[in-house]
């Protein structure tokens, strides 16, 4: 049997019923992992040995029933920005070399307790910064579909090992659609969810008013099942939001009659690949004929969100980075003249370019005399979009958008111009503006045999109407693996 | 003629508070403690934590913000306030710029004959930081996060001060009500009150303020009240060599009797604050500030006015006694149990007062129990011990609390009141001291003194000096 | 191009952020910030007067957090990572004043 071509949710189910062990379980992702990994390099840490020595605990703790839920036994990967305790965890930063958490964080707790099998953690972005998961100082992932290809990000890494099925499922982390852009690039599916569903406690933090933690995993069922598994509210996080339900799966329905989609014109214009475009309309013919009522609108504000995205983000990173300093943990400079070239030298030679550039555009943007201009102007401009939004969903039940303008561009070809690099997040950047949830399913392939994905966006607190539309239409299709992964072992 | 100068002084009070955790991580805030021993991921600044507000910091900021007059800020906020030092984990202190607790308030100050108002600015909540140790070893620091995170609020006065007097009267006032409030106990040299002082200096007369500096690390009223000088001259001189005062901060040196600028090119106090993404908003309903209210104590002018209408004691007792809300606790409650509010004034303002000077205490140290000196004043009031006793069982009391009634009869220390031994040790000294009783007789009263105090001693001090007295009296007849 | 980013900005920024940029790298970061603060002035076109700046999404408040201690001895896991320590502590370069 193709263990690895399992969803998670189905490994899970085989497990329980005793038709794969858990080790076997582990030992195929393994064994994936050291067929592919050279070529696709998801992970930066593959945590052979501690995922074999945990299997044998949670099958045993399967065996006596404690473990019953539909994730035991199910190896998962985590995005390396997320504190594994003694497990390394870098957020792909020269900076973070050596750090080994002394916690961990609640949403991989969350999974432990359901009896997950962490396999190891995922290569990123540096600092979650970028879109391509070419800023890991660990070396970039490449795009199972194309390895010529990146695989988008920041959680790229997570994305990658999905579809190249070195894992059935991941978690990733989105501050600005760095688990619904990636998650379009390769051809899986992933959630963003409403601020302060899952707890950012142990989650290296980014902008920490915009970063969630969400699933990646190769359908719906599956995403939706995780995130009823890491979603919780954690008095330890004072912006986590206790949710009257956390029952995602009731929303796995296939039925949208009557469910009201909006179609921003604006997203669909100019700026938008005619290759990503016509999958995605197809896509919403297909609901529309499931009984979906679907309309255009005008969203308006959509190009201010990319720089107010920018001032914010920046601004809440060079804050939140000042603490990697050589001082408690991670990289120290090996020569330095005092207190103050330590610091200098140490964050110099920690962080790489993307991360600097951003520390220092936040740095300036929050000094003396530019916070009014800058900082307050984007959050006013924050506030403008959130009405929009609302205004949105008093029509519409969820939003169709796309994930990204193009398909997974070529390795080497985004760095060189930043702001040509930040407006491909034009998609998805609103949504952490105004806290939203989102998801991103395959809905086809371009001419060069990439995945575009669609993203629908729900209203705060609404991701089982996302669920449901998402699933209705994954039910029209079957649900594609790239060679690599399809590749006998 | 020399030109006049007033000096403009406004003061930044740091108060620790009294929680027993820290601002934002359920860590200890006890004192001492093998160094990062009370630290967690929180306090410590690791990637991924996130703080969470205690309660009680916001209740004690509120009820001193109260307490000193303010407006409390219905929609208060914290802002991150951002730079670089080892002893500040996160390199970013959680602390209050916008939207602060509380503001403007004022506190009345009293020197010499004369009242006046120091208006308070405002008042905020903030984390404290670490401790840094010099290594003399081999010339490094070493850091130590046990009092990361501790909490603070800084109490930010208008410039109302013009002399050392009127800034140690404000600290003092400002103590006296935060004990009372019992948010802290506001001990300079151990540095749960810190205080720094921003002094300019301007020609007497004129309006607009001249340039100011801000001093730090002062540990005690005698070092403020010196720094308060030594700036002010500082600044004189450098106005009349017709320099400029320039805008700085001073570390203040009180055993060179000097200060210094802080300042380097590393520095660039530019702490670009903005609103902490990981706190949420504090809404301060009517409705909580009235239940802060009502538990506010009764302070110390109230209860001096009540003391002089209530209790028979001197003006100048009531004084010390209501200077320490522990004092004044000890005070009334012991009052209460025995009645006799003048003995209490009386062993709190002399042997207390002794003891606390020669063991360096303050009064907030005080651990007696009112039951046990109530029941001390007791056994003296009946005769039980004698006042040489009561004293030595009062130590007792002071260091451990000890149950006189118990320590007493353990140690056979009451009293004797059996007339037959009395007499007997009587006669033995009368035939042993010829030449006092022949004093006596012949008119010299103060050799009965002396006649006693033989006496006393012969019995162990345990004799009743009233009767001892009274006995002799009837013997030498 | 509106934005001019001079020398001394560059210098003080990387003050303020503990950074030290190569001679390139300065020059790079100029231009950098001098596009990106170009497009975000875009959001001048905006008209925000009025609106109250948005920094928390939803309108949650009061999240406290009981006076109860319960973290014991941390000495251990917080000095774990230590690039330097000695007598418990983290060791840093002189610190001074």
């Amino acid at each position: 049997m193709d263990i690895t071509s399992l969803t998670a949710v189905e490994l899970g189910k085989k497990i329980k019923a005793k038709e794969i062990s858990v080790m076997d379980a582990v030992k195929a992702s393994i064994a994936q992992i050291e067929k592919v990994e050279k070529d696709v390099h998801s992970f930066v840490t593959v945590d052979k040995e501690g995922a074999l020595k945990r299997a044998e605990e949670v099958q045993k703790q399967i065996d006596d029933g404690i473990l019953t839920g539909p994730l035991a036994g199910v190896p998962v990967a985590i995005k390396d920005n997320m504190c594994t305790k003694g497990m390394l965890t870098t957020c792909s930063s020269k900076i973070l070399e050596n750090f080994r958490p002394t916690f961990t964080s609640e949403a991989v707790l969350n999974l432990e307790k359901a009896g997950a099998v962490i396999i190891g953690k995922t290569n990123m972005d540096e600092f979650a910064m970028g879109s391509t998961t070419e800023t890991s100082y660990y070396g970039a992932t490449k795009n199972p579909w194309n390895l010529e290809h990146v695989p988008g990000g920041s959680s790229g890494g997570s994305c990658a090992a999905v579809a190249a099925e070195e894992c059935p499922y991941a978690l990733g982390s989105d501050t600005g659609g760095s688990i619904r852009q990636p998650s379009s690039f390769c051809g899986v599916v992933g959630i963003k969810p409403t601020y302060g569903t899952v707890s950012r406690y142990g989650l290296v933090a980014y902008g920490s008013s915009l970063d969630q933690i969400g699933p990646i995993a190769k359908d719906v069922t599956d995403c939706a099942t995780i995130l009823e598994t890491i979603a919780s509210y954690d008095t330890k996080d004072s912006t986590s939001i206790a949710r009257e339900t956390y029952n995602f799966t009731s929303a796995l329905k296939n039925d949208v009659k009557g469910m009201k989609i909006g179609i921003p014109r604006s997203y669909f214009g100019d700026g938008l690949d005619a290759e990503v475009r016509e999958p995605i309309l197809n896509a919403v013919k297909v609901l529309e004929e499931k009984g979906a009522i679907v309309e255009e609108f005008d969203l308006n504000l959509v190009k201010y969100a990319i720089p107010a995205y920018y001032v914010i983000a920046s601004a809440e990173a060079s804050s939140n980075l000042a603490r990697f300093d050589g001082v408690k943990y991670g990289y120290r400079t090996e020569t330095y003249e005092g207190l103050h070239n330590m610091y200098k030298k140490t964050r110099s030679e920690g962080f790489g370019p993307e991360v600097k550039r951003r520390i220092m555009l936040g740095s300036f943007v929050l000094s003396s005399g530019y916070y009014d201009a800058y900082y307050l102007k984007a959050l006013r401009t924050k506030a403008l979009i959130k009405q929009e939004f609302d205004r949105a969903f008093e029509k519409y039940d969820v939003i169709i958008a796309p994930a990204a303008p193009t398909t997974a561009p070529e390795i080497g070809k985004s760095l060189s111009d930043p702001i040509q690099m930040y407006l491909g997040d034009i998609y998805t950047i609103s949504v952490n503006l105004a806290g939203l949830p989102g998801i991103t399913i395959p809905v086809g392939k371009d001419t060069k045999g990439l995945p575009v994905g669609m993203q629908i966006i729900g209203n705060c607190f609404e991701e089982n109407k996302i669920i449901r539309a998402a699933y209705t239409f994954e039910q029209t299709k079957t649900y594609e693996r790239p060679e690599i992964a399809k590749e006998a072992r | 003629m020399a030109k006049q100068y007033e000096t403009v002084i406004g003061l930044e009070v740091h108060v620790e508070l009294a929680t027993k955790t820290k601002i934002f991580c359920s860590c200890s805030t006890e004192f001492g403690g093998a160094p990062n021993t009370h630290t967690c991921p929180v306090c410590t600044g690791m990637p991924g934590s996130l703080p969470v507000l205690n309660k009680q910091v916001v209740e004690y900021a509120m009820a001193i913000g109260l307490a000193t007059n303010c407006d409390i800020t219905k929609v208060c906020k914290f802002d991150r306030k951002n730079y670089f030092y080892p002893d500040n984990p996160q390199n970013y202190q959680i602390s209050q710029l916008y939207l602060p607790i509380a503001r403007n308030g004022y506190v009345e100050i009293e020197v010499g004959d004369t009242k006046k108002k120091v208006r308070i600015h405002e008042m905020h909540m903030e984390e404290d930081a670490g401790k840094l140790i010099h290594d003399e070893w081999d010339d490094t620091s070493l850091v130590d996060y046990n009092r990361s995170g501790v909490p603070l609020v800084e109490i930010v006065s208008e410039p109302d001060m013009r002399s050392a007097d009127e800034v140690i009267a404000y600290l003092e006032k400002l103590r006296t009500i935060i004990q009372y409030l019992g948010a802290s106990d506001c001990k300079l040299q151990e540095g749960s009150m810190r205080a720094d002082v921003n002094l300019s200096v301007r020609e007497a007369g004129t309006k607009e303020f001249g340039t100011r500096t801000e001093m730090k690390n002062l540990n005690s009223f005698k070092a403020i009240a010196r720094a308060i000088e030594g700036e002010h001259e500082r600044q004189i001189e450098l106005i009349e060599a017709g320099k400029m005062v320039v805008q700085e901060t001073r570390r203040w040196d009180d055993n060179k009797e000097s200060s210094h600028a802080m300042r380097s090119k590393e520095d660039a106090q530019d702490y670009r604050y903005f609103p902490e993404p990981d706190l949420v908003p504090i809404v301060i309903s009517d409705e909580w500030i009235d239940k802060i209210r009502s538990r506010q104590p009764e302070f110390r002018d109230e209860k001096l006015e009540r003391y002089k209408k209530e209790f028979d004691i001197p003006q100048y007792d009531a004084e010390i006694i209501t200077e320490s809300k522990q004092m004044a606790d000890i005070f009334e409650k012991t009052t209460a149990l025995c009645g006799k509010s003048k003995k209490v004034s009386n062993w709190l303002m002399v042997e207390t007062m002794r003891l606390l000077k020669e063991k360096g205490m303050e009064p907030e140290d005080i651990s007696f129990s009112p039951e046990n000196l109530a029941k001390l004043i007791q056994l003296t009031e009946a005769g039980t011990i004698n006042s040489s006793v009561a004293k030595e069982v009062f130590e007792q009391i002071f260091d451990k609390d000890v149950d006189p009634d118990q320590y007493v009869e353990e140690h056979g220390l009451k009293t004797v009141n059996d007339e037959g031994a009395l007499e007997a040790v009587l006669e033995k000294i009368i035939a042993e001291n010829p030449q006092a009783v022949a004093d006596y007789r012949g008119g010299k009263e103060k050799a009965l003194g002396a006649l006693v105090g033989q006496t006393m001693k012969a019995m162990k001090g345990k004799a009743n000096p009233g009767m001892v007295n009274q006995k002799l009296k009837e013997m030498l007849k | 191009m509106a934005n001019k980013i001079s020398d001394e900005t560059i210098e003080y920024v990387g003050i303020l952020a503990k950074l030290e940029l190569s001679g390139q790298e300065k020059e790079d970061a100029k231009a950098d910030m001098e596009k990106m603060l170009d497009y975000i002035d875009t959001l001048n076109e905006l008209d925000t007067e009025g609106i109250e700046p948005m920094s928390h999404v939803f309108p949650v408040h009061n999240v406290f957090r009981e006076d109860v201690v319960v973290n014991g001895d941390g000495s251990e896991d917080t000095l774990a990572n230590a690039p330097l320590k000695k007598d418990q502590s983290f060791k840093v370069p002189k610190t001074i004043g």
